[in-house]
């Protein structure tokens, strides 16, 4: 069978070819998509000796067939038989700036997450529709109204690295993974932006991806409930992907331009590199929340930063790091409750998991906040009761 | 991306301003309210924002488990309860804003006189799925 990663990764540079040559981007991008279809059934076991070339004379015929069609829908006339000679060779500027139109600042982020993964990305709107759980046809449309807009806006002011990295980012963060690994397909993706521009953000990103994909086997039990970090069994890390994370993010790192992807990666590295919870450097963790909070001056920084405050420092100093950190961002509550269960004040912490895992964002997050609150509950209770031994 | 129910009430919703029955409006009013519905359903699509819209019997039973190997128990309808959902449409949109934006489109449905209903939604934000960049 011939691998659709494999085929997947040879869409960019096939789209580019046809855009050069002179085809509408909405146009070119259905024809590059009805060529892979072809491609999976015609290749089977025998790929051509020539997969790219294959695919651009292929897409280009059905770009022609496309344009012909319109053509004489609008019953025109229009020379489209001239077939350019294949081998255009294309280059790695193209294929970056198909990535900067995807991330167009005109699109929102959910066109341009579904723009990325359709255009560079090689994916089917099935596909896509199915990681978002949202109807193919909505899908469909999305799609084509971000390619319209793309199209119409020309490619003076094509997005950039940070608004590429921000659509990566999202793809890896989000998305339900049924048929796709988003998580994988966003570190294929970063990666293969990491070739063709040089930016330690980049690499910062992708170590950040690694290091978090790193772990996922560890994050979730099989009912998909929550482990928290500090309760993963780390033998089901996978090592060689943190090593791969650490030693991207120790060359970004060298370059000497510090960003909040390589801030965040380094942390991540920190968490990483533990073999035992307790061996956790968690002082040098909030330098980089430090660096980080400079960076970005985010209250979501300032959050988790009060989180290592309270592992490095003792339950007393994260409760006042706590304190700068505004009332209304999201899982304040959860955090006030585990500092506060940290610091022995039990009761009140039953009480703020309560409100925590009423404002849960996710059903994980509120399974698991839940769970804290009636443990603590529990040992509320045993302590309550003269003579009862106290719970372990 | 976050998708939102936008919740439709047979009663329990405050009162609309255009407070008329269905049943009283003249049969063209009926007709210009369904077709703003499935234009604007419609139109949703087009933006890729529409995931699902459906509406419901005000009809209906409560059940209950009666014990292992008993039948369930069914009762009801109640007529004191005070909620009663009429139907709904879920949307896929990029910020809550844009949901409160479409919401208030929707309650501009028109009803009696050709005049917009007025009608309060609710609107109700799904649970996410956990973030991957999370523990």
């Amino acid at each position: 069978m011939t691998d659709e990663v494999e085929l997947r990764q040879l869409v960019p540079r096939v789209l580019s070819v046809l855009v050069r040559r002179g085809a509408d981007f909405a146009a070119a991008e259905d024809a590059v998509q009805e060529a892979l279809i072809r491609a999976l059934s015609a290749w089977g076991n025998h790929p051509p000796t020539d997969p790219t070339a294959w695919l651009i004379t292929v897409a280009w015929r059905a770009f022609l067939d496309m344009a012909r069609a319109d053509a004489s829908r609008r019953d025109r006339e229009l020379l489209l038989d001239s077939e350019p000679p294949i081998g255009v060779v294309p280059s790695t500027d193209d294929t970056l700036r198909l990535y900067f139109l995807c991330a167009h600042p005109d699109l929102t982020s959910s066109s341009a997450v579904a723009l990325t993964l359709r255009a560079v990305g090689g994916l089917t709107t099935r596909q896509i529709a199915q990681a978002y759980l949202v109807p193919e046809r909505t899908m469909g449309q999305r799609i084509s109204r971000a390619k319209r807009t793309v199209s119409e806006a020309g490619l003076d002011r094509p997005g950039d690295a940070r608004t590429v990295m921000r659509v990566l980012y999202l793809v890896f963060n989000e998305g339900y993974s049924g048929d796709i690994d988003l998580a994988a397909e966003a570190i294929r993706l970063t990666r293969q932006l990491a070739d063709l521009i040089d930016d330690p953000e980049v690499l910062g990103l992708l170590s950040l991806m690694l290091l978090h994909h790193a772990r996922r086997r560890s994050r979730t039990r099989p009912d998909r409930s929550l482990v928290p970090l500090a309760d993963q069994d780390r033998s089901l890390w996978d090592t060689a992907l943190i090593a791969e994370g650490i030693e991207i993010v120790r060359r970004a790192l060298s370059r000497d331009r510090l960003g909040e992807y390589q801030a965040q990666a380094a942390i991540a590295a920190l968490h990483a590199d533990a073999p035992r919870v307790e061996e956790t450097d968690w002082v040098q963790i909030v330098e980089w929340y430090d660096e980080l909070l400079r960076l970005t001056d985010s209250p979501v920084v300032r959050l988790n930063r009060a989180v290592a405050v309270g592992e490095a420092d003792g339950a007393p100093a994260g409760l006042m790091a706590l304190g700068q950190v505004q009332p209304d961002i999201p899982r304040r509550q959860a955090v006030a409750a585990y500092l506060h269960e940290r610091n022995g004040d039990l009761e009140l912490a039953a009480r703020l998991y309560v409100d925590a895992a009423r404002d849960a964002p996710n059903l994980a997050e509120r399974d698991h906040l839940t769970r804290q609150a009636a443990q603590l509950n529990e040992r509320l209770r045993a302590f309550g009761e003269p003579g009862s031994p106290p719970s372990s | 991306m976050a998708k939102y129910l936008l919740l439709k009430h047979y009663r329990g919703a405050p009162a609309p301003v255009n407070d008329v029955p269905m049943d009283q409006w003249s049969p063209d009013e009926v007709e210009a309210h369904m077709t703003f519905m499935s234009d604007f359903a419609a139109r949703l699509v087009s933006s890729g924002e529409f995931i699902d819209g459906q509406a419901v019997s005000p009809d209906g039973a409560w059940v209950r488990h009666d014990g292992e190997g008993r039948p369930p128990v069914t009762d009801g309808p109640f007529a004191e309860t005070k909620d009663l959902i009429a139907g709904w449409m879920v949307i896929d949109v990029d910020t809550y804003e844009r949901a409160i934006e479409l919401a208030g489109e929707l309650s501009a449905a028109p009803g009696a006189g050709g005049k917009p209903i007025h009608e309060w939604l609710e609107v109700r934000p799904f649970m996410e799925l956990p973030p991957n960049f999370g523990q």
